[in-house]
């Protein structure tokens, strides 16, 4: 990603300031305070809350699942001293082991083969043809977000009476509606989440991809242009290239999505169902970890579950800058 | 376009041509392809307001009608009893409350908190800059639900802060892509403006709140905006915190309901789709309202550091 680059632009920039300081303050006058704590030391005040912020909800919390996957950790009253016994990689060895776990590992392994390819197919093409037009722009960009925007509790009480056994849908399809339906259907529960999660993320994608087209040089679209590409070659030739820090990006974030899953399965297919066939590691992580009180053991389903998601972040970041 | 084209007049923006460089010279589209492009646009637009339109039908049948003649509103089907009967199985009044509170909490502690620390990110010079913007841009690549069972522990039970509006806006209470977006934007206004008013002997804080922030305000609409979508809709971290039903934001209440006790309604369809209207409505006014402040510029300067 970009990450290191913009760091390290950032850097640049706060040395050519710092030399190029201010007649007000030369930078001689406090030469070891400004080495050791900066020009603004009190910036870093300014910062505190945000830092604790992270530190407190995201560091800490880390660390600290990292060391309930070691313990047979369970919920005890505020204060009160329980044992909690060291149990070694038991925790790990059972996410190893556990059907329900692998089952839910493998159905967010058919969820993003659907979804992530999906998602930058259908981005990239709806960014490219909503670029170029003038009229009805704001009505298509908004009708295009909605979905992104909206709470996923109130849009899958729709999708729910649209692919309902006698719903809408298949009314439509008539004879072609599968059997049994989409969302009981061992086989299409989880494709029909995955569609119904690119549904839902697609806006946000859309405005990524139109912020990527605007850096794609104009003069690349017209010597493609002159050399006889025509629309559909440019498009392979120029836009995709051209947007490819971008493709990156909507990678990443799709198999974060797609590692987050929750909130579907709960809703959309009744608990995860039709038999585990669309659970997620996140339902399975709410289910022991919360309702039947194994924290340690969800705690360890999570930890593999970031460094799942890490490798395959890595993967595609990979895949992404390859053909450079 | 008009309405992006405002935004474009930000103080200084980076790339102040991005709209004026359409139409293109010489690239132009052939009649087919024009036509072949509107109704891509156009079959996309149906397929993501038409689950928005089917809601809104749905909510006000009085008998559910999935055929395809339900999809078009009957006169003689139409009733607003689903909205008095969600109404009487959740508190329709104070879910939008409890949301509220979350969201409004979540949204002062991201402009409060969140602004100090863009500030900080982009105008001043301090021992840990790096290393803070480093792990703002980390903080959005960490799948937050995976910190769910930590966070239950420390907040639920270590903190006793479970039914409370507290613990529900904890892990919430500062947006990253908020201060980057604020970073992103103090960093685009002349440094001049601010090593002269230094001079002149002005502090820190008086130079955000009165020389920066007038200038970042798109940038407060935008990060408001985005902010706000994430605690109004977020169903599993208020779904665990909160047990009890008076302190529920509407987006459990409605899930508790379509997961539970939706059967026992006559219309559990209307009944549900009518909570969803309920839910739905407020952002998506929210974001046609404000949508000159959501467009691919606005984020693509953030989501690109």
């Amino acid at each position: 990603m970009s990450t290191s680059t913009s760091v390290a632009g950032t850097r640049l920039g706060a040395g050519r300031r710092a030399s190029a300081a201010g007649p007000g303050r030369p930078p001689s006058k406090h030469p070891l305070r400004v080495r050791v704590f900066g020009r603004h030391p009190y910036g870093g005040l300014f910062a505190v809350p945000y830092l604790v912020f992270v530190i407190g909800v995201f560091a800490y919390p880390l660390v600290f699942a990292v060391y309930m996957s070691f313990f047979d950790y369970f919920f005890a009253a505020p204060g009160a001293q329980v044992d909690r016994p060291f149990v070694g990689l038991d925790n790990y060895v059972q996410v190893f082991t556990d059907p329900a776990v692998l089952q839910s590992f493998a159905n967010v392994g058919v969820f993003l083969i659907i979804n992530v390819p999906l998602t930058v197919l259908l981005s990239i093409v709806l960014a490219t043809a909503l670029n170029r037009v003038v009229h009805a722009r704001v009505f298509l960009r908004v009708s295009y977000y909605v979905p992104y925007v909206t709470a996923s509790v109130a849009v899958i009480a729709v999708w729910l009476f649209l692919f309902n056994s006698d719903g809408l849908v298949n009314n439509i399809l008539g004879p072609l509606a599968p059997n049994p339906s989409w969302l009981i259907n061992p086989a299409l529960a989880m494709p029909t989440v995955a569609l119904y999660v690119t549904w839902k993320q697609l806006g946000f994608f859309i405005l990524l991809y139109l912020a990527a087209l605007q850096n794609v040089p104009d003069e690349l679209y017209e010597s493609a242009a002159t050399d006889g590409a025509g629309k559909i070659r440019s498009f392979f030739s120029v836009t995709v290239p051209g947007v490819r820090p971008a493709t990156v990006l909507v990678l990443l974030l799709s198999t974060i999505v797609g590692a987050n899953l929750f909130t579907e399965p709960y809703l959309l297919t009744g608990g995860g169902g039709p038999n585990g066939a669309s659970t997620s590691p996140v339902f399975v992580m709410y289910q022991q970890g919360i309702e039947q009180g194994h924290p340690g053991f969800a705690a360890a389903i999570g930890i593999v579950l970031v460094i799942v998601v890490l490798v395959i972040a890595f993967l595609e970041n990979r895949f992404g800058e390859g053909r450079d | 376009m008009a309405s992006t084209s405002a935004h474009g007049s930000a103080p200084t923006r980076i790339r102040p041509s991005a709209r004026s460089r359409r139409p293109h010279r010489g690239i132009e589209l052939s009649r087919g392809q024009a036509i072949l492009r509107g109704v891509v646009l156009t079959i996309g637009a149906i397929v993501f307001l038409f689950p928005f339109y089917y809601m809104l039908v749905g909510s006000l049948q009085r008998e559910p009608d999935p055929s395809v003649a339900g999809a078009f509103p009957n006169p003689a089907n139409l009733t607003i009893d689903n909205y008095v009967a969600i109404n009487g199985r959740i508190n329709l009044i104070e879910g939008l409350v409890n949301s509220g509170i979350f969201t409004g909490g979540v949204l002062l502690c991201t402009v409060v908190f969140g602004l100090l620390a863009g500030y900080a990110l982009a105008m001043l010079q301090w021992r840990g800059r790096g290393a803070t913007f480093a792990l703002a841009l980390l903080v959005q690549v960490v799948p937050f639900q995976l910190l769910i069972i930590p966070l239950y522990v420390l907040i639920a039970r270590n903190y006793g802060l479970a039914d409370n509006y507290l613990g529900m806006i904890l892990p919430f209470a500062i947006n990253s892509t908020a201060v980057i977006i604020f970073r992103q934007y103090f960093l685009q206004l002349p440094k001049e403006l601010f090593d002269a008013a230094r001079v002149d002997g002005a502090g820190e804080l008086r130079l955000l709140w009165s020389v920066a922030l007038p200038l970042v305000r798109p940038a407060l609409v935008t990060a408001v905006l985005l902010t706000f979508i994430g605690p109004w809709n977020e169903f599993l971290w208020p779904f665990l915190i909160t047990k009890d039903a008076s302190m529920q934001p509407l987006a459990v209440s409605l899930a508790n309901y379509i997961s539970n006790v939706a059967s026992s309604t006559a219309n559990p369809f209307g009944a549900i789709l009518a909570g969803a209207v309920v839910l739905a409505a407020p952002v998506v006014v929210l974001f046609i309202i404000g949508q000159r402040y959501f467009t691919a510029t606005d984020l693509g300067s953030s989501v690109k550091g």
